[in-house]
């Protein structure tokens, strides 16, 4: 099973990061209980791919350093997505990922698991996660787990934050069991496999009776 | 194999002097490198169809008529005629009237355009684009087949007793390519039909070109017009040379730096490295094209983008006499290499009567 985190941090090191990576570390072991080996986590750093990002506004198609990212993102079983606030939402770079990945594969999103996470300078900022992000994603057919967590700087001091991480954390391993796992497959919860419109090809013959228009006649 | 060069018909400022050069000098500018193209050994010329500023060729068959007039060998083409937007009968009216006075030297390509408001400009819904693209091919294809014809569809009046003149020269329609970036829909209409399928692939990397001609080809075979192999295949492409390599980076990348479509983004070098175009010597643009191969098979049509960006006539001339003397005459030899005998040419007036003539059962049938 395979966990990704996309962060938006932008230091090095990062809150973001730190915080993507604490909710990883329960997400993964959690998502394949009781089987030892935790999920794979691979993690996308927004800031690395950031000029390639612009770029996929001006060339129409991601380079190779994002096309991976891409695919990374829609192979995974569970995403933990993680921004900081910019005015009073998410910044430009992360929306700008989503903008290009559904430019790309309008259904990388679609039914998988994401966990939700922000971080701050301070508390106030804290609905950015239900006005900003779930929206988003929501519209992207993603399955959004019911808590996101909010870390502004003076959570990683203080008694909570652990709690929230945790609570959140098993929520996404319990959507990605569900959804990846046999007991999933076995109620029909496992999302129908991508259509691929170049390995399903509508044969011209339907498009022509949808519109009632005769086949082409015999060549003079 | 044919080789030849496809125009957008920008009207774009020189960005090394910030000079634009007004509507009549860039149309008269086009039809100078259309001239320019047979005079080199060129086999084809395609000029795009617009409906807005900045670009020029709204009436793609005016221009083509006049450098009919004006050159011998020359086939005149389109990238792309609208199939969308035009009314599929006056289509089938303007491009054999250009047959006839062309004395046969056209095909066209059919595109669904990429510029929003047309759709609306000319009565049409871009959430359409598709159907529209269905059922207008459709109709044209049976005005270049049937003398008279009577149609009801969904996006236009209905025909009743309708002959489209003048009918196609000797009964043959003109060949029609279907161009598509990125639209599996449309490969598949091209191989429906048995006609081309071009992928301007210039602005693309090549794993996303070879699917789409992958599919084409499969479809094609389906479709039992031949074996993949013989499918009719065009590619596009986009070079600036100079004998020195390094000269012909330092010349163009202002333009590129600033060229409408992907300039003010990434760099130049990064853009050569991810799509086809290739700035530097003719050997550097030899190798990069006879590289399309490599990804496509072996194809019919080479058109190479020359005279984009605010490029000056005089540089797009000495592009076309670099093109047509040192770079065309290796690519027809080494693209000759290793063909197999049964991979055809891109269809002609020519080779398509000749092929009606050596079908005298059908003949038979007609008389």
């Amino acid at each position: 099973m395979k966990l990704v985190v996309v962060s938006a941090g932008l230091s090095v090191p990062s809150s973001t990061r730190l915080l993507g990576d604490r909710l990883a570390a329960v997400a993964a072991p959690a998502a394949t209980a009781p089987e030892p080996a935790p999920a794979d986590v691979r993690v996308v750093e927004l800031r690395d791919l950031a000029v390639e990002i612009a770029h996929t506004f001006t060339n129409g198609f991601p380079a190779p350093a994002l096309a991976d990212a891409f695919a990374e993102v829609a192979d995974a079983d569970g995403l933990i997505v993680v921004t900081p606030v910019f005015s009073a939402s998410y910044s430009g770079l992360f929306k700008s990922f989503f903008d290009a990945l559904s430019a790309t594969d309008e259904d990388a999103l679609t039914g998988k698991p994401v966990l939700i996470a922000a971080t701050g300078g301070s508390a106030r900022h804290s609905l950015v996660l239900e006005h900003a992000l779930r929206p988003l994603f929501a519209y992207l057919k993603a399955v959004v787990v019911p808590t996101g967590v909010y870390a502004a700087s003076e959570d990683w001091g203080a008694q909570g934050l652990d709690a929230r991480i945790e609570r959140a954390a098993t929520e996404l391993a319990a959507l990605m069991a569900g959804l990846s796992g046999p007991s999933g497959q076995a109620k029909g919860r496992t999302p129908p496999p991508k259509r691929d419109s170049f390995e399903e090809v509508t044969p011209f013959a339907e498009r022509l009776a949808a519109l009632s228009v005769p086949g082409p006649s015999p060549a003079p | 194999m044919q080789f030849g060069i496809f125009t957008v018909g920008d009207v774009t400022p020189d960005p090394t002097t910030g000079r634009t050069p007004t509507e009549r000098e860039r149309i008269k500018a086009m039809v100078a490198i259309a001239l320019k193209a047979e005079e080199v050994g060129l086999d084809v010329f395609a000029t795009g169809e617009h409906h807005n500023p900045p670009f020029v060729p709204s009436s793609p068959t005016t221009m083509l008529g006049y450098i009919a007039a004006r050159t011998e060998r020359l086939v005149l083409s389109t990238s792309t005629t609208l199939i969308t937007t035009n009314d599929p009968v006056k289509i089938a009216e303007d491009f054999a009237m250009l047959q006839h006075l062309a004395d046969g030297r056209v095909d066209l390509m059919m595109g669904r355009g990429n510029t929003g408001p047309v759709y609306p400009w000319f009565g049409k819904d871009i959430r359409e684009g598709i159907n529209l693209a269905v059922e207008n091919y459709a109709l044209l294809h049976r005005l270049w087949r049937e003398d008279v014809v009577n149609w009801e569809g969904k996006f236009r009046t209905p025909l009743q007793g309708f002959t489209s003149t003048p009918r196609p020269l000797d009964g043959v329609a003109p060949f029609v390519w279907h161009g598509s970036i990125r639209s599996p829909e449309i490969a598949e209409q091209a191989a429906y039909y048995g006609d081309g399928f071009f992928h301007n692939n210039i602005f693309w990397p090549a794993d996303h070109t070879k699917r789409m001609i992958e599919l084409y080809r499969a479809r094609y075979a389906h479709y039992g017009h031949g074996t993949p192999e013989q499918a009719i295949v065009g590619l596009g492409g986009q070079v600036f040379m100079r004998k020195n390599s390094q000269d012909a980076v330092r010349e163009f990348r202002p333009y590129f730096d600033n060229a409408p479509v992907y300039g003010h983004g990434p760099s130049l070098e990064d853009f050569t490295a991810q799509t086809p175009l290739t700035v530097g010597s003719p050997q550097q643009v030899i190798e990069k094209t006879l590289a399309f191969r490599d990804y496509a098979g072996d194809y019919q049509r080479q058109l190479f983008l020359m005279d984009h960006a605010g490029l000056p006539l005089k540089t797009v001339l000495e592009q076309l006499d670099l093109l047509g003397e040192e770079v065309v005459p290796v690519l027809r030899e080494e693209f000759a290499k290793d063909r197999p005998a049964d991979v055809p040419d891109a269809p002609t007036h020519a080779s398509l009567l000749a092929s009606r003539k050596d079908a005298p059962t059908e003949e038979g049938v007609r008389a």
